[in-house]
C-alpha cells in the first residue's frame, strides 16, 4: 500500500519551467500547492564553466530521468521506432529552465490564427495536405497580458518593437501589440553582432536582439549576466538566468502555500468511478506514495504529459486518462532545428565569451511576415545570429571543405580560424499532420519498466520548402557580412527527439480534436489541467519556453477564479 | 538561492575576486551536497557520478591504468599524428591526450573501453597487412596515410584488420582526443594549456566587462592560464 499524504488543493506534477511558473498565481491565491519533483535541488554552486561536464557529456548528473525514457523514434508506421541519442532536458525543481538557452519569445499573432488568416489572405486549399492544424481557441490579444505577467515575474530582458501599436524598429516591428516595454534592457552586442546587424540593415531588413530569461542588471536581488560563456547547457553560476527555481518558485514558497517534494517520480493519476482525477501516484526510491488533491496540472514536458495520461487507463478511460477521443498523442510538432547554415569569416569573431541568447534577429521570413502568393508553403522563419562558442566545440569546427580535419594541415587552418566561424539558427514554422504522433512504444521501456514513448513523425513539403528558402536567406545575409564559405545542412525529414516538443495533449473548443479547453483543461476529466508546450496547436517560429509559462500562468489564474467549478 | 547579501556582493566586488569566486563555485562541485547549504533543508543530493572529481583524484602515474602497454604505444602514435607537435606548437602527445583516455575508459568513458582493446589491435594489424610493420614502426607519412584509410572506412573488413568500421572507430578516438586537449586541464589532459594556446582560447573567465570584450575584439586581452576549478 502507497503511503497517502495529506490532500493537497492542486498538486503540480513536475516542476520545471511551466509547473515553476502556475505555483505562484496558485499560492498567492492562498492555495495549498504540492509540488512532486523527479529531480533534486541544485544551485549555482553546482555549475561550473567546464564544456566537458556540460556539453560533451551531457550534465553528468544526479537524476537521470528523462535519460532512461527516451523516447523511441520512427519515420512513419511501417517502420521499428529505435531509442538514439541522448535527451538533454533536465530533472530539478527548476527542470530544463535551469540549463537551456533562455531565449524568450512571444509567438507572433498570425500563429494564432493560421487557418482563417491563410484562408482569408490566399484561399483554403494553402493549407497542406493531411495537416490538422487549427486556429487556436484564444487569440495573441488575450495571452498578452500573461506574456506581460511573465516577463515581470520570471525576469525578461529584451526590446520592444511594437508598444500598443507604435513601432519601434530597435525592436521587432512584426511583433504582436505589447502593453509596455521590456522590464530589462536586451543582452548587449559583440563588434560582430553590430557588424551583422548593419549587413541585415543594407539587405533593407529590420535586425533586432532577441528576448531572454537573463538578467542584464541587478533585478529583484539577481545580478545582471556576467557572459562567462558557459550558458548554453550551463546553469548560472551568479544566477543571473531566470530559471524558475531562482524566479517564481522561491517567491511561491514564500508564500507558505508550496511545498516541493523533491525526487518524486510519478508514474500515474489516480482516477475515481466518475472519470474525476483524485491525486498523483509517485516513488522516491523504492517507497510508494499516494498524493491526493482536488486538482491535478500536469507539467512534465510533452512527452511525459503524453506518457502519464497514456499509462493512467482506468474503468473511465480504458484507453489512457482523457483519452476517449483518441486525441492523447496527436497533433505532434516539432521544430525543424536542422538544416541550419554556417559561415567562415576572414576576421575573428571574438565569441569566446557569448551565449546563444545574445544575437541578432530577423524576422522578414517569419511566419506570415512576407507574401505567400506566390511562394509554395505557408509560415516562414526567425533568422537568429548568435554569438558562442566553446574550446571543444571551436575545435571541431567544419575546415569548410578547405582540408582534412586531422594532422598539421588541419593545426594551420584551426590557428587561424577557430573564431571565425558562426552557425544561425532558424527557427520554422511546424504544422501537426494527421500522422505525426506520440503513442506508448510496444517494447522499450524505462528504469521502472513502464513503456516509453514512441514519436512517428516527419517533416512535410511545407516544413521542407520552408527549410530551403530560409537557407538562401540566410546565405545572402552571411555573404552581405562578408562570409567567405557559407555551408548548409541538408533538410532531413526525420522528427528525433527534441527540446521543442508541442502537441499531444492540444489545447482548443471541440473535444473531438483537441485534449484541453481554452484554459488548458482536459474536456473528459475536469479538475485535470495541463501545462507545457503539449497544449499549443502551432510551433510558431520560435522557442516555446516563454508561451509555455504564459499559458501555465492563465490556466492558474482561470483555476484561481473558477476554483468552486473546477475542484468540485 | 539568490538573497540580498549576494546582491551586493556581486555588484561590489572586483573582477579579481569574481575570478577567486569562481574558483570556490568549481571547488564546490566537489564537495558532498550536503555542505551546499541547499535551501529548503533538501540535504539529500547525493551525486553519485561527478567524473571530474575521479579526474582529479586519479593517481597522475606514468603507467597506465586501464590500457595495457602495447595499446597505450599505438594509441600513442595515433594521437600524436591526429594533432601532431610541428612549428605551430605542441600536439596531443604533449597536451597528455593518453593519459586521459586511459584514465577516462575506468570512469566517464567506460562504455568504449571494448572499442579501444579491439580498435587498436585492428589498428595494428591492419598497418601490418596493408603496410607491413607495426603502426608504431611506421614512418610519420605512412603512418598518416594509414589513419587516411581508417577514416574513409577503407580499412574496415575481416581481412583489412577491422571486424567494425573504422571509419567510427577513427571517430571515437578523434572525439575524446579533441575533448583531451581541448578540454578544462583538470581531466588531465590540455597539459600547459596546449590546446588553448592552439585556437587562442583567451581561458576560463566567471566575468567578462564590455571593456573585456572590446579588448578582446582588439587583440589585446591577456590569457587566462587556468583550469575553471583553480
Ligand atoms: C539545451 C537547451 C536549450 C534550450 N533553449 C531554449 C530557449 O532558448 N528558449 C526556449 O524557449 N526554450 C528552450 N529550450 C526548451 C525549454 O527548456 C523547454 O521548452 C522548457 O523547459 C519546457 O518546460 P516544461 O516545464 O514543459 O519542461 P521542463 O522544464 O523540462 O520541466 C519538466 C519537469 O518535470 C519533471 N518531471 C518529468 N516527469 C516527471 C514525473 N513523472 N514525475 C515528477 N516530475 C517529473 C522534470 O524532472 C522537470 O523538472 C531549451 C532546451 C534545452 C535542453
Amino acid at each position: 500500500m502507497p503511503r497517502r499524504n495529506s490532500e493537497a488543493d492542486v498538486v503540480i506534477v513536475g516542476m520545471g519551467a511551466a509547473g515553476g511558473v502556475a505555483a505562484l498565481p496558485l499560492a498567492r491565491a492562498g492555495l495549498r500547492v504540492v509540488g512532486l519533483e523527479a529531480g533534486t535541488w541544485l544551485d549555482r554552486r553546482d555549475f561550473v564553466p567546464d564544456e566537458i561536464r556540460n556539453n560533451v557529456r551531457d550534465w553528468p548528473f544526479i537524476v537521470k530521468k528523462t535519460q532512461q525514457e527516451r523516447p523511441t523514434v520512427r519515420n512513419n508506421a511501417s517502420q521499428t521506432a529505435s531509442q538514439v541519442g541522448g535527451h538533454p532536458m533536465m530533472n530539478a525543481v527548476g527542470g530544463t529552465s535551469i540549463h537551456y538557452w533562455a531565449q524568450s519569445w512571444r509567438l507572433n499573432p498570425w500563429d494564432f490564427r493560421v487557418v482563417s488568416e491563410t484562408v482569408r489572405r490566399y484561399g483554403g486549399s494553402r493549407i497542406p495536405a493531411g495537416s490538422t492544424v487549427e486556429d487556436w481557441p484564444l487569440d495573441y490579444d488575450e495571452l498578452e497580458p500573461f506574456y506581460d505577467l511573465v516577463e515581470r515575474e520570471v525576469g525578461i530582458s529584451g526590446k520592444a518593437g511594437n508598444i500598443r501599436g507604435e513601432l519601434d524598429r530597435r525592436g521587432n516591428p512584426f511583433e504582436g501589440p505589447r502593453a509596455r516595454e521590456y522590464p530589462m534592457p536586451p543582452l548587449r552586442w559583440t563588434a560582430f553582432l553590430e557588424g551583422m546587424a548593419d549587413s541585415a540593415r543594407s539587405l533593407g531588413w529590420n535586425p533586432f536582439p532577441g528576448p531572454a530569461a537573463i538578467n542584464t542588471e541587478i533585478y529583484e536581488g539577481r545580478p545582471g549576466c556576467v557572459y562567462h560563456g558557459h550558458c548554453n547547457k550551463g546553469g548560472c553560476h551568479v544566477d543571473a538566468k531566470s530559471a524558475t527555481y531562482v524566479t517564481t518558485i522561491p517567491k511561491a514558497l514564500e508564500t507558505g502555500n508550496l511545498t516541493v517534494i523533491p525526487r518524486a517520480h510519478v508514474t500515474t493519476i489516480e482516477v475515481d468511478g466518475d472519470g474525476r482525477v483524485t491525486g498523483a501516484n509517485y516513488v522516491i526510491g523504492n517507497d510508494e506514495y499516494f498524493q491526493p488533491a482536488k486538482v491535478v496540472l500536469l507539467a512534465g514536458y510533452t512527452y511525459e504529459n503524453v506518457r502519464m495520461l497514456l499509462l493512467s487507463s482506468s474503468r473511465a478511460y480504458p484507453d489512457g486518462l482523457s483519452n476517449n477521443h483518441g486525441q492523447v498523442g496527436r497533433h505532434y510538432m516539432s521544430h525543424h532545428q536542422g538544416a541550419g547554415v554556417s559561415a567562415l569569416f576572414p576576421f575573428d569573431l571574438s565569441s569566446w565569451y557569448g551565449l546563444p541568447a545574445q544575437g541578432v534577429a530577423v524576422d522578414e521570413w517569419a511566419d506570415d511576415n512576407f507574401d505567400h502568393s506566390n511562394l509554395p508553403f505557408i509560415g516562414g522563419g526567425n533568422l537568429w545570429v548568435y554569438s558562442d562558442r566553446r574550446p571543444i566545440g571551436a575545435a571541431n569546427m567544419s575546415t569548410y571543405g578547405r582540408g582534412p580535419n586531422w594532422g598539421s594541415a588541419w593545426k594551420s587552418f584551426i590557428r587561424e580560424n577557430a573564431d571565425r566561424s558562426v552557425s544561425s539558427y532558424i527557427q520554422k514554422t511546424t504544422l501537426p499532420y494527421e500522422t505525426n504522433v506520440l503513442d506508448l512504444d510496444p517494447t522499450a521501456k524505462d528504469s521502472l519498466g513502464l513503456p516509453v514513448i514512441r514519436i512517428t513523425a516527419s517533416y512535410r513539403e511545407n516544413e521542407l520548402r520552408i527549410a530551403a528558402y530560409l537557407q538562401d536567406k540566410m546565405e545572402q545575409w552571411y555573404r552581405e557580412a562578408g562570409a567567405v564559405e557559407v555551408s548548409r545542412g541538408g533538410l532531413g525529414n526525420t522528427m528525433g527527439v527534441t527540446t521543442h516538443a508541442y502537441g499531444g495533449t492540444r489545447m482548443g473548443d471541440d473535444m473531438e480534436t483537441n485534449v484541453v479547453d481554452r484554459w488548458g483543461f482536459s474536456h473528459e476529466a475536469g479538475n485535470l489541467g495541463v501545462l507545457g508546450a503539449s497544449v499549443m496547436g502551432t510551433s510558431g517560429a520560435r522557442n516555446p519556453t516563454l508561451t509555455a509559462q504564459a499559458l501555465s500562468w492563465r490556466t492558474a489564474q482561470h483555476l484561481v477564479d473558477a476554483w468552486g467549478e473546477i475542484a468540485g | 538561492m539568490a538573497d540580498d547579501k549576494s546582491e551586493k556582493k556581486i555588484s561590489k566586488i572586483s573582477r579579481r575576486e569574481l575570478l577567486r569566486s569562481a574558483g570556490l563555485a568549481g571547488a564546490a562541485a566537489f564537495l558532498p551536497a550536503g555542505v551546499h547549504g541547499l535551501a529548503e533543508g533538501e540535504g539529500e543530493i547525493l551525486p553519485d557520478e561527478i567524473s571530474t572529481a575521479t579526474a582529479k583524484q586519479a593517481s597522475r602515474s606514468a603507467l597506465p591504468q586501464n590500457l595495457t602497454a602495447e595499446e597505450t604505444e599505438i594509441l600513442d602514435a595515433m594521437v600524436a599524428r591526429l594533432i601532431p607537435d610541428d612549428e605551430h606548437g605542441p600536439g596531443a602527445r604533449e597536451a597528455g591526450a593518453v593519459g586521459y583516455i586511459d584514465r577516462e575508459l575506468g570512469g566517464a568513458l567506460s562504455s568504449s573501453r571494448e572499442a579501444y582493446r579491439a580498435g587498436l589491435l585492428a589498428l595494428d594489424r591492419y598497418s601490418e597487412y596493408s603496410r607491413e610493420a607495426r603502426f608504431v614502426a611506421l614512418t610519420e607519412k605512412d603512418q598518416d596515410s594509414v589513419l587516411f584509410d581508417l577514416q574513409t572506412g577503407g580499412a574496415t573488413g575481416a581481412g583489412a584488420g577491422f571486424l567494425g568500421s573504422s571509419a567510427a572507430f577513427f571517430n571515437m578516438v578523434r572525439g575524446h582526443t579533441w575533448e583531451a586537449t581541448f578540454g578544462d586541464p583538470i581531466y588531465g589532459g590540455n597539459k600547459d594549456f596546449v590546446g588553448w594556446d592552439l585556437i587562442r582560447y583567451p581561458g576560463p573567465r566567471s566575468a567578462v566587462s564590455p571593456d573585456d570584450q572590446r579588448r578582446l575584439e582588439q587583440g589585446e586581452l591577456e590569457p587566462l592560464r587556468r583550469s575553471a576549478y583553480d
